[in-house]
């Protein structure tokens, strides 16, 4: 296994996935000559050429569209979005077109299409630049939602992500790109759907899922440890569909829970996660769940405010002892 | 000039789609379609002369006015009664409804209900036939109101900038539901905006189905060439409302009433006769022979069954090795359906965007 950028595992997932399908082509803003604004699809133009990696104009909606259109009839697209902020203004398409065709056609059309680019904060970019939206997504049937938190995540997901027949919001960690870790070399695909446990622990279960793992859930993990808390470490991985055994099981093993979001706490990932848990899992709870999310408020720009808007530490370590009664 | 045959063909396929937009509306009148119905009476020359100038491969997609674009391209009138009615048998199961048609065997890649919505998409189903290297060309439709829309402006750049092979018609019918188009727009000669893009844009009397035609053919030989897109507007009219629930109050009687003069399927009629292509029996026969194909759509669709209710949960996710729907195969049985298959494995040739030489940057007189 080699260490790999998060960046350069997405490429290299593309990368295979373009190489093994002609039908596959990545289209959005400086992906081509200028190789990514995140540099995630370094050198794939002089590999692929231009039809098939293509910059496009700063027209969100339009390209969008485009790379549906070109799924209804046998591509396989993966539209590039700068960042997930950018595509709000693509919602049309991806939420009126992608989403409901498959439906609105009684079963005559699909839609395999990626619509791919970074979520999240960014570091001291304020708030139009600055949110973690997968709940947006997550909510309208006909979408599936995948949030990887770390390099060989990213690669096997987006490989997985390719080859569905269905339309796939891959949301990338925007400070992740430059996290090293180790990825399976070659062939390594990641069913859609599964969560994987990063730490296992019998006493609480935190779930999360992209940037948020390795930002503040693991370390605070380690710092519950030295107090003899043994906490498991739940990644989510695709947000939806969830793993809803996998959640189940790891309640069913701690009895305690604490979610971590990145995203605003009101109808949020981590607030369907919740409801599912008292529901299916009631019997099984030693303590009401408790939610670690961003505040609900616009990101600022000052340091010390964008710290105190997202979830830390402090604040994971604060409620996993309040699931405990500590 | 056209042949008698063209011409016949073009007379039958307007009055069906008149007849079958009448009995559209009186099913509305009769509660047995609701929700918004929005009818193509008057409009009919605009896509009758496109269809008929254009290849049975060819895609097309329109706006939400769409019960008439598959219907002349040949899909089965019951069926699409049948979708209109709520019913099992209709082409997308009772799904989609009088906005979402969707006939793939028929190449028609559906109504949208989002204004302006289809104008991207179609550039998407042009560029994968320029990606694979495929002769065939995109016709998308759409309302003179969805031309101030982003959408419009974001996709004619590129499908101009990247040459793709479509055909963009305005129907212009003059109303963006009950506004003026003019009051709304500072250019409300739509055509006349393709300058913008680099694109060609031309304008064509929709009420006449044989310059529409001609036109369509000039264009569509244009764009298979390689040229790039083309903006058509087509000057038309809707002798009904917007929808259903429209009284059309901000038009004035008399104006109706000249529209109306230029009823499209009278002029053709008058033609016919003239020229001898046709007798009054043989147009009234063709009159007759439509009359029962849209009477047997309605009891179809009449005695159709509703969709079953586990169908609530169908057509959400496609699932690995799930098939498509092929709507003629499921509800009538036919073995003869064409359904568009796309290669797997093929060279993309295509070069977007060749690399030229950096040019060198002409320096302007008087810069620093």
């Amino acid at each position: 296994m080699a260490e790999l950028a998060y960046r350069d595992a997405l490429k290299e997932a593309l990368d295979e996935e373009m190489g093994r399908d002609p039908r596959v082509f990545l289209m959005g803003e400086e992906v081509a000559r200028y190789n990514g604004a995140y540099k995630v699809s370094q050198g794939l133009l002089d590999k692929y050429g231009s039809a098939r990696v293509v910059d496009a104009p700063i027209s969100e909606l339009g390209f969008a569209g485009l790379g549906v259109g070109a799924a209804m009839v046998g591509l396989r697209p993966v539209i590039e979005m700068m960042t997930w902020n950018f595509a709000i203004l693509a919602m049309d398409q991806i939420v009126n077109s992608a989403a409901k065709l498959r439906h609105m056609s009684g079963g005559q059309l699909r839609c395999p299409i990626v619509f791919r680019g970074p979520g999240g904060a960014g570091g001291r970019l304020s708030s139009q630049h600055s949110q973690a939206l997968e709940a947006n997504y997550a909510h309208f049937p006909g979408l599936k939602v995948i949030a990887p938190g770390t390099a060989a995540d990213a690669k096997g997901l987006l490989k997985s992500a390719i080859r569905d027949d269905n339309p796939v919001i891959f949301i990338e960690g925007e400070l992740l790109y430059g996290q090293r870790s180790e990825v399976p070399a070659g062939e390594y695909v990641i069913p859609i759907g599964k969560a994987d446990i990063k730490r296992p622990g019998s006493d609480v279960t935190v779930i999360t899922w992209s940037r948020m793992l390795t930002a503040c859930v693991l370390p605070a993990a380690e710092q519950l440890a030295a107090k003899g808390i043994k906490v498991e470490v739940l990644d989510l991985r695709t947000i939806k569909p969830f793993d809803q055994e996998a959640v189940a099981a790891s309640v069913r093993k701690t009895n305690r829970v604490v979610i971590v979001e990145e995203g605003w706490p009101f109808a949020s990932v981590g607030s369907e996660l919740s409801d599912f848990i008292q529901r299916e899992c009631f019997d099984d709870l030693d303590a009401p769940v408790r939610r670690v999310t961003g505040l609900e408020v616009n990101m600022a720009y000052a340091a010390n405010l964008e710290r105190a808007i997202q979830p830390s530490q402090e604040r994971i370590i604060e409620a996993v002892n309040a699931v405990l009664y500590r | 000039m056209h042949s008698p045959e063209l011409l016949l063909t073009m007379y039958r396929k307007m009055v069906l789609a008149r007849r079958f937009e009448e009995k559209a509306g009186q099913a509305y009148g009769q509660k047995k379609i609701q929700g918004f119905c929005h009818l193509y009476i008057g409009q009919e020359a605009v896509v009758v002369g496109i269809n008929e100038a254009i290849r049975p491969d060819d895609m097309v997609m329109t706006g939400y006015r769409d019960h008439v674009h598959p219907l002349v391209r040949g899909s089965d009138a019951g069926m699409l009664m049948a979708e209109l009615f709520g019913k099992d048998t209709g082409y997308s199961k009772g799904k989609g409804g009088s906005m979402h048609f969707f006939d793939i065997e028929h190449h028609f890649y559906g109504g949208y209900g989002i204004v302006g919505g289809q104008i991207p998409l179609a550039a998407g189903l042009a560029f994968a036939s320029k990606y694979r290297n495929e002769d065939r060309i995109t016709v998308c439709s759409f309302g003179d109101a969805a031309s101030n829309q982003g959408a419009m402006h974001e996709t004619f750049n590129m499908a101009s900038k990247w040459k793709l092979p479509v055909l963009y018609v305005v129907e212009n019918n003059k109303y963006g539901m009950g506004t003026d188009i003019a009051r709304v727009s500072a250019e409300p000669d739509i055509h006349q905006r393709a300058v913008a893009w680099n694109m060609r844009g031309v304008s064509v009397d929709g009420m006449d189905v044989l310059k529409v035609h001609d036109t369509v053919k000039e264009l569509a030989a244009y764009i298979r060439a390689g040229n790039g897109p083309v903006l058509l507007e087509a000057y038309t009219y809707r002798f009904r409302g917007h929808s259903m629930s429209d009284a059309a109050t901000y038009r004035t009687k008399e104006e109706v009433e000249q529209e109306r003069l230029r009823d499209p399927i009278v002029k053709l009629r008058e033609l016919l006769l003239k020229n001898r292509s046709a007798t009054e029996p043989q147009l009234d026969a063709i009159d007759e022979e439509v009359k029962k194909i849209v009477d047997d759509a309605i009891s179809f669709a009449d005695q159709s069954p509703e969709p079953p209710l586990e169908d609530v949960w169908t057509h959400g996710f496609v699932e690995e090795g799930e098939p498509d729907e092929k709507p003629r195969a499921r509800v009538r049985g036919a073995t003869d359906v064409k359904w568009p298959s796309y290669p797997t494995d093929f060279k993309v040739t295509w070069d977007l965007e060749p690399r030229d030489p950096p040019a060198a940057t002409p320096i302007k007189k008087g810069a620093a």
